[in-house]
Parts: C-alpha cells; structure tokens; sequence
C-alpha cells in the first residue's frame, strides 16, 4: 500500500519530514511502520534516520489510539492543584494504566506536560479539545461526554 | 444592536465559552433582543472565565465566571444595559487586576476580535510596521537596541543585539524563526498572543525580517496547542490577503512569507538549536554553539531566532519608539512582562507589569493568595528548569540580575504556586524525572545525570545513606549545572537544589544538619 497519496504535497518542502508525519497522524490515527521505507526514499534519507524521527517525538504513535483520546497534564502547576491524584483517578476510571490504551479499545490514557491552561489548572485534553478545572467528578462527566460525541459520530 | 463580548481564548473555551456564547445567542433571540456577539480574546483575568462582557455607553462592563445556567438570570437583571448583578464586576477597565497592569505588549489582549485586521488597525495595529518601513535597516535595529529588550523566552539575551548580527550576516537567504515551543509549566503567555492578538506576532516578525533582510519567516509552535495553530494560520491568510504579508508588502519592494510548523511534543524543542533541527525535519537534538544561529541557524543561513513575546513586543517599540519601552523596567531589566500566575491560586491570570515588582505584589495583591486558602509555601518561578522560592525571598525584586543574585531566574515570567501540603522532596525528584524524560540525550550529564538524579532522591526519600546520598546529589547537580551542553541539563538542579537548601525538612534532615553535611 502507499501512502504517498496523503502527503505527496509536503515533499519538496524544506524540513518536511514532521509535516508528513503530522498529515498521516492526523488522517490515520498514527504513523504506520510500512509507512516509514516509502517516506525514506521519497526525502532521500536512509530509513535509520525517519524511524529515528519517528521515536523521538513523544506525539508520533505507531499503532492506532483508542477511540477516545485522554492526555492529562502532569506538569507543576497542574501538580499543585491536584494532578497526581487526577491521574490515579483516570486510570482507575478508564481500567488502563497511564501511557497505555483500555483493552477493549475504547480510550488512550496518556500524559502531557503543559497544556497553557496554568490558570486553570488541573487541565486534560480530551480528543483534542482542552479543559480546565477538572476535578475527578467533571473529568467522569467530560468522558462521558466525549463517548457520547464520538458514538454519534459528531464530534469536533 | 447592543455587543456583547465571549472570549474564545482556549483557556476560556477550557471553562465553557462556547456554550456560554451560544446560550447567549438563543436566549438574545427567544427574549427578541439584538446583539452582535463578538469573539474576543481574553483579559488575562481566567479565574472569572468565561468572562462576558457587554458594551455600555460608558464603557465595557464585566460578568464572569458565567456559565450556561446564569445567561437567563443575566438577562432578566438586564445585563445588556450593564445592570447590577452577582456575577458584574463593574467596567472592566477599572477592574484593579487590570487597572493596575502596564500593558504594552498585551495592550489589545481580550479587547479585539483577534482575526478581524480592522480592529487590530483601529487599535495602532501596524503603526510599528509603518514606521519600519520607512526607515532604514540600521535604524530599525538601532530603536530595539535603544529599547533595552532582552530575549523573553527566558535566556534574556539583548535582541538588538541578535538582530545587529544578522544585519551584518553575508548570505543569499535569511530566516526569522519565532520560538513558540512555550513548553514550560506555568507560562501561557505565548499561547495568548497567539490565541488573542496574532497579528502583533506577525507584524514584530515582519519587522525583525525587514530589518535584516530575510525573506522567509517560521513560527515553530508546540503541537499542543491546536487552538493557536488555527488561528494563527487564519491570521497568516488574512494578512496575506490584506498584503501585510507575502510579495512587495504594502508596495515597499519588501518581500516576507510566513508558515506555522509544529513541534511533536518535545520540550527540549524549545532550545533554539534543537528547535532548528526539529525545523529541518531531525530529531530535536541541541546543536553546539558556535556557530551561532544569528550566523549559521536554519538550514546553516543567518537566522534571528526570538521568544513569542519578544517579536511581540517590537511593534509598540517601533511605534511608540525605544525609549519609550525602556522607560518602564529597573536596571539592566528594561521594559515590561508578562507574569503568569498560575498553580495553586485564587486568581490567576495573566500580569503585564514593568520589572521590578515583587513576587509578595504578583501572589497576594494580584493572585489573592492560594485557591485551597492554605498558606503559600513556594512559589516556582521561571518553569521546570527555575528555583523554588521560599517565603523569606518573596521580597525580591523581580528583574533579572536580582534574580540571579538569590539563585533564580525570571525566565518566561511563569510562576507556580505550591500551598503548605507539597512535598518538595517529591517536586525535586519531579524535577529530575522531567529531565529524564525529556533530555534530547547528547550530553552525557543531562542523559546519565538526571536518571541517576531521580534514583539519588529516592534513596534520600527512604532514608538510604542519607548524608552520603545529599552530598552526592550535590555533586550530580554541580556536574550537570557546569557540563551540560544547554540549559536543560544545566538548569535542571536549580530547582533541586532550591528544593534542598529552603525545604531541608522534606528531605529528612534538619536545617542544621543540612550546614554540616556542606550546604
């Protein structure tokens, strides 16, 4: 199969190697590894150095997420208002242990390290949307939410 | 048509502002009432978002936090006149959290719809760019220099200085890179400017590429911001459209294109050499210096790379002019920033105050003390890699050398505040443990230094060999503050250290022995 189709624009662009990965992410769910030979010989590069790219940003993921995607800050000023207990709480909640996707495939619990929402803090970021003041009881009605959302296909 | 005002500003959007906005909207229908609901970006006051705000005769007035159960009970109390109600605080200008402010670089944040160009021009958008335009390149540098700006995103070196290298640089191409990677802790600042008021960034950029003669410009902007990625792209094809950006701009035979990268959540991107790697499609490892980017950055050609609030910061000096900026500011620390008040308290939010005001001022006139109404016990400032300051220092003046007078730094102007039930031992090792994580692995202190740091606070934690273990944690910290090659490695141990030498009761070990085993 070829890729090339997604991202056959970024090509000629300088320093296109995270472009395209960015593009097949956000169209596949995550980079695949049969995708990695085509990308190599497309930049001229030597597969070594885009599986090298590929791991050493923590957004790039070779295997596709979850359903739902969960990323909670653990960063200071998150920690300071009760990040660390959130976390425990999540996992429990999801029955899946931080950096890892539920069994049945329904949510990714991952984590991040600040989301800019200081302020607001304890922040999650729920398939791509941001939110603040989360106290474990908003964080089981915002999940509940976002099932929701996705189950009817309607979601931002 | 009365206005009406919803930020949309992600850390409001974080609390509800959609819904509040659309509520706003039905109900201003089902009651037969007109408005015109304006997006705007936010006031920096984000305890009360999602902060409404209603157009009066005499000025802006304020409710907030609103959420989507109060709209019917605004209305009814006649908020669109500005009546009195629980959640109203009055004119929003006379709110003392703003009125106290010297907003220079933010001065349009949270009033304008931050994608319509026309209210950016209503409100001395553009001037700065005018200015330059007419001027010649020297002249340019000449007024950032004079206007004592110094890099924001935390190292604080002179970007007059920077830009006059570039300026002097021989080559065919030169780039302007904007360093929007605002990857540490407490700060969102970045993530304003970008969300609340794009085109002050673009328009300091296209004065920094004008000045040195660069043609095309990149604002690497981490990926876990996609609100600011969006509307900075807006931003960019609407600037674009008007000929602020792209070919021949506003007909001055000056050409600068713009582009939006992002990261892949690697804060050691932030590192302006490492950030130039992740540019050129590498992993994002830190680069040794020289040369210097100014000479050899981006794709080895010339390149001024500066912090977010400081391209942000260049209009109002163009404008207003250099001396203007330094007039605010002490010392060697001229003009303003913006504080970011943040972690454990009652109001956080965005401060724009010239230097020289104290952390005691930020954390209880500004911030009103802890949301949990326990006592503050440290305060970090400056992000992961800054110290923890104890109480006894809230007094110190915030400007850059008196900071590194008590072993700080101001950095980005990120403060996270802790209450009485942190445990700093845990918030050391913490400190450690990011650096494992993140480090790009080059040098060998910051990759072997902080996993190693992270096993030495454990054996502290759990009394192992406690003594012989702090002194050598002392000896770990000295080794990655003097070898590393950047400053993640090489800051890291601040807050370790800070942690050790204020809170030594978290470690296990009175202050007195702390002397003893050679503090």
């Amino acid at each position: 199969m070829s890729y090339l189709e997604l991202y056959g624009d970024l090509v000629s662009t300088p320093g296109a190697l995270l472009p395209i990965f960015h593009r097949i992410q956000e169209r596949l769910g995550h980079v695949p590894e049969a995708a990695l030979p085509e990308i190599a010989e497309q930049l001229n590069l030597s597969r070594a150095e885009v599986h090298g790219v590929m791991s050493f940003y923590h957004d790039f993921r070779s295997t596709p997420p979850g359903r739902c995607v969960v990323k909670i800050c653990r960063a200071e000023a998150c920690q300071a208002m009760g990040a660390d207990a959130l976390v425990a709480h999540a996992e429990q909640v999801l029955g899946t242990p931080l950096h890892s996707t539920s069994a049945d495939g329904a949510t990714t619990l991952d984590a991040t390290y600040c989301l800019g929402n200081c302020a607001l803090s304890p922040a999650v970021l729920i398939d791509g949307h941001l939110k603040g003041r989360v106290t474990p009881q908003r964080f089981d009605a915002l999940i509940a939410e976002a099932r929701a959302a996705t189950q009817s296909g309607d979601h931002a | 048509m009365i206005r009406v005002y919803v930020p949309r500003d992600s850390a409001a959007l974080s609390v509800g502002a959609d819904d509040v906005a659309a509520a706003i909207t039905r109900e201003a229908a089902r009651r037969g009432a007109a408005i015109e609901l304006v997006r705007n970006g936010s006031r920096g006051m984000l305890w009360l978002e999602p902060l409404v705000e209603v157009a009066t005769p005499d000025g802006r007035v304020a409710y907030g936090p609103v959420t989507v159960e109060d709209v019917p009970g605004l209305f009814d109390a006649g908020f669109l006149q500005g009546a009195v109600h629980p959640l109203g605080h009055g004119l929003t200008e006379r709110m003392p959290y703003l009125a106290k402010q010297e907003r220079l670089t933010f001065a349009r944040c949270g009033i304008t719809d931050p994608l319509s160009l026309a209210d950016y021009m209503a409100h001395d958008g553009y001037r700065g760019l005018r200015n330059a335009l007419a001027m010649d390149a020297a002249a340019i540098v000449q007024q950032v220099t004079d206007s004592g700006l110094r890099g924001r995103g935390g190292a604080a070196f002179p970007t007059g200085i920077k830009w006059k290298t570039v300026l002097g640089a021989q080559a065919d191409q030169k780039y302007i890179v904007c360093n929007a990677d605002e990857g540490d802790s407490g700060t969102f600042a970045d993530r304003m400017i970008m969300e609340d008021d794009p085109f002050v960034l673009i328009e300091g950029m296209t004065i920094a590429a004008i000045a040195v003669g660069a043609t095309q410009g990149y604002i690497y902007l981490r990926s876990e911001y996609p609100y600011a990625f969006d509307v900075l792209n807006q931003a960019i094809a609407i600037a674009n459209q008007a000929n602020w950006l792209g070919e021949n701009i506003q007909g001055s035979g000056h050409t600068f294109h713009l582009e939006v990268r992002l990261g892949a959540g690697a804060y050691i991107c932030g590192e302006e050499t490492a950030l130039l790697e992740s540019l050129e499609g590498k992993r994002g490892i830190v680069r040794f210096k020289p040369p210097i980017p100014a000479l050899k950055g981006l794709f080895g050609k010339p390149t001024i790379v500066n912090n977010t609030i400081s391209f942000a910061s260049v209009p109002i000096i163009l404008d207003k002019g250099g001396e203007h900026y330094r007039d605010f500011g002490m010392g060697r620390s001229r003009g303003t920033l913006p504080f970011q008040l943040a972690g454990n308290l009652k109001q956080g939010g965005l401060v724009e105050k010239a230097f020289g005001l104290t952390l005691r001022e930020l954390i209880y006139d500004f911030g009103g003390g802890t949301a949990s109404g326990r006592p503050v016990r440290a305060v970090q400032v400056g992000g992961p890699l800054g110290a923890y300051v104890p109480a006894s220092q809230f007094d110190t003046p915030l400007d850059y050398e008196s900071y590194v007078g008590i072993s700080a730094m101001i950095g980005h102007g990120g403060l996270v505040v802790f209450d009485d039930t942190v445990d700093m031992a845990k918030m050391a090792r913490y400190a450690m443990e990011f650096c494992a994580i993140e480090s790009c692995g080059k040098c060998t202190p910051c990759r072997v230094g902080s996993t190693r740091g992270v096993e030495v606070v454990d054996k502290i934690i759990a009394n192992q060999d406690r003594e012989a273990n702090i002194t050598l944690l002392r000896s770990l910290c000295d080794t990655m503050l003097n070898g590393s090659l950047c400053a993640m490695g090489g800051m890291a141990p601040y807050p370790v250290l800070s942690a050790l030498n204020h809170f030594p009761e978290d470690f296990g070990i009175a202050a007195r022995e702390l002397a003893e085993a050679g503090a």
